[in-house]
């Protein structure tokens, strides 16, 4: 398949005794909205750690664009082209929210070591950083500090971050984590365009936005992947049903 | 609340007026103590650096300090007794000219920097902090047992170093070069700071995660801060010699360290002039205090217990509010 983008070979990971990813493969496909869901203490974050570069899987690969990236370090991988969001947002706090991704555009550009030039005259990096906050709805919130922003807000910016870096797939943890019924549905709306650009790695919580925008839907259950498929197959498979999603078939 | 660059503008201007003052009611003394003040200013900028915008707390920044002085004490050393100096690949006469002396301060500081960094960077936090202090103290204990240069008594220069062009013994001439040199590090602190660098350091301190999944190397980012940082304190460790004309191994002791980074919290950490006011309101203090009892620390104490109660972007901050809103 000429299509796959990011994939992951059997990749397994243990802490002692608890097998937290048992020979996981997934793969994403070009144009795509791959959902990963599971009760908790199922092991997503630590598929997502592995992915992204935090964590060193026992054994297995992580393939991006069929490169072998599982010794990468996680700031590698992401100039290959992975574009994260994180379950909690990771934004510096101090900083304004147009500074927060105009280091997303610096991380991009691959330039950090100027050491003279003042950085908000960078109009390259500028242009770059305004475009993926409009795209988000937050170019009137360009010069509030970070840490006033609402929640709702806050995952907003995350995701225009990771726009910033123009990458080859996103991942995303929990990008709905916290928000309302409105802020969600937003957001859903976004995302689902957001699928032309890049395909999305999205592990998510909220049910509704997962049904709403998965192409594919894969099933974490104590490590393993129980069941692949389109949302249709996931919501009839029997084994889903009784592992997640809670009621008897 | 006061726009932070008149404070600035104000607080240089200040510490301008009074050496100036001094001179003409011919004190001095009072010229010497704002060199020390603009001495320590501008080692504690250096640290402001690494410690203000990389988040690392250096509990060893007398290494660069001391290593500052004893390049100074060394070449001098050797040119007022006109023995050369043989490095093995080359002998050198050892030099009394003060540009020369910073170049080998600065580089022989960025240098020890580099490699006590490469090293510390792979801890953080507490650990950090007494890797650092470690390192410092191993310099310290060189020092005092290295007889070829004094030990324990250290290296006495007879006659300050030269510049050209000016009378570095006349004190005002001599401020007026440390003051430069201090404004010189605050330009270039600045520019720092508002740089593509300054952004990916400033965000590698808040969210070393967020800075990896743009694709930069927090860890990196933060070694190179760590050398200019300890450059900046290594040229005035140079200066400071030159201002006492005498070198002892108490320049690598912990207790400048730690002064430097109380300096820093006096005034305010990751503010451009924090490390300056911070000096000011120290050695305004060892002075007035330091008259009238030998236990003057005590109200050091305190009022560093007040900043840090009560005021926790220092004096700078309690003028100026919090960081990014002036």
């Amino acid at each position: 398949m000429t299509d796959t983008v990011l994939e992951t070979r059997g990749i397994t990971k243990s802490f002692g005794s608890l097998c937290a990813s048992d020979g996981i493969s997934i793969d994403l496909q070009a144009g795509e909205i791959h959902a990963v869901i599971g009760p908790n203490g199922a092991g997503k974050s630590t598929l997502i750690h592995q992915i992204c570069g935090g964590l060193r899987p026992d054994a297995g690969q992580v393939l991006l664009q069929g490169q072998d990236v599982t010794a990468l370090p996680t700031a590698a991988r992401a100039r290959k082209g992975l574009g994260r969001t994180f379950q909690i947002s990771a934004l510096a706090m101090e900083d304004s929210v147009l500074e927060n991704v105009m280091l997303g555009a610096l991380g991009a550009s691959g330039r950090p070591w100027r050491f003279f030039v003042p950085v908000m005259g960078d109009r390259t990096l500028r242009d770059r950083a305004t475009a993926a906050l409009e795209r988000v709805g937050l170019q009137d919130a360009l010069h509030s500090r970070t840490a006033a922003l609402s929640h709702g807000q806050r995952r907003q910016l995350e995701v225009a971050v990771a726009l910033t870096l123009d990458p080859r797939a996103f991942v995303m943890d929990e990008p709905m984590a916290g928000l309302g019924a409105e802020g969600s549905k937003t957001l859903t709306g976004f995302l689902d365009g957001l699928r032309d650009q890049a395909p999305i790695l999205l592990v998510e919580h909220d049910m509704d936005a997962v049904f709403a925008l998965a192409d594919r839907i894969s099933v974490l259950v104590y490590g393993r992947i129980i069941a692949t498929g389109t949302v249709d197959e996931i919501r009839r498979d029997p084994a889903v049903r009784e592992a997640y999603l809670g009621d008897p078939a | 609340m006061i726009r932070e660059r008149y404070v600035n503008a104000a607080l240089l201007a200040g510490l301008l007026a009074v050496p100036l003052y001094a001179l003409l009611v011919d004190e001095p003394f009072t010229i010497t103590l704002a060199t020390r003040a603009v001495i320590l200013a501008l080692a504690a900028v250096g640290l402001n650096i690494a410690l203000g915008w990389g988040g690392l707390v250096s509990f060893g920044h007398a290494a660069f300090f001391g290593i500052g002085g004893y390049s100074m004490g060394i070449l001098a050393f050797h040119a007022q007794n006109f023995m050369p100096l043989d490095l093995g690949f080359m002998v050198f006469d050892g030099t009394k000219s003060m540009p020369v002396i910073w170049l080998v301060a600065i580089i022989t500081s960025a240098l020890a920097a580099f490699l006590i960094g490469l090293l510390s960077l792979r801890t953080s936090g507490v650990y950090f902090i007494m890797i650092t202090l470690a390192f410092a103290q191993m310099f310290y204990y060189f020092a005092i047992s290295w007889s070829r240069y004094g030990g324990e008594d250290g290296i006495s220069i007879y006659i300050r170093n030269d510049f050209p062009g000016l009378n570095t013994l006349v004190p005002i001439q001599f401020f007026g070069i440390c003051f430069a040199a201090l404004v010189l590090a605050l330009w270039l602190n600045a520019r720092l700071v508002a740089s593509p660098f300054g952004l990916a350091l400033n965000a590698a301190r808040q969210v070393p995660v967020r800075v990896q999944t743009v694709g930069l190397d927090p860890t990196r980012l933060k070694l190179v801060a760590f050398v200019i940082s300890g450059a900046i304190t290594g040229l005035a460790g140079a200066l400071f010699a030159d201002l006492n004309r005498f070198v002892s191994p108490s320049m690598f002791s912990w207790h400048l360290s730690g002064e430097l980074i109380v300096l820093i919290i006096l005034g305010g950490v990751g503010r451009l002039m924090g490390p300056v006011l911070g000096a000011v309101l120290f050695v305004a203090l060892e002075h007035f205090l330091g008259g009238l009892t030998t236990h003057w620390h005590i109200a050091l104490g305190a009022i560093l217990l007040g900043v840090v109660l009560f005021a926790r972007g220092g004096v700078i901050g309690l003028l100026c509010g919090p960081k990014g809103q002036s």
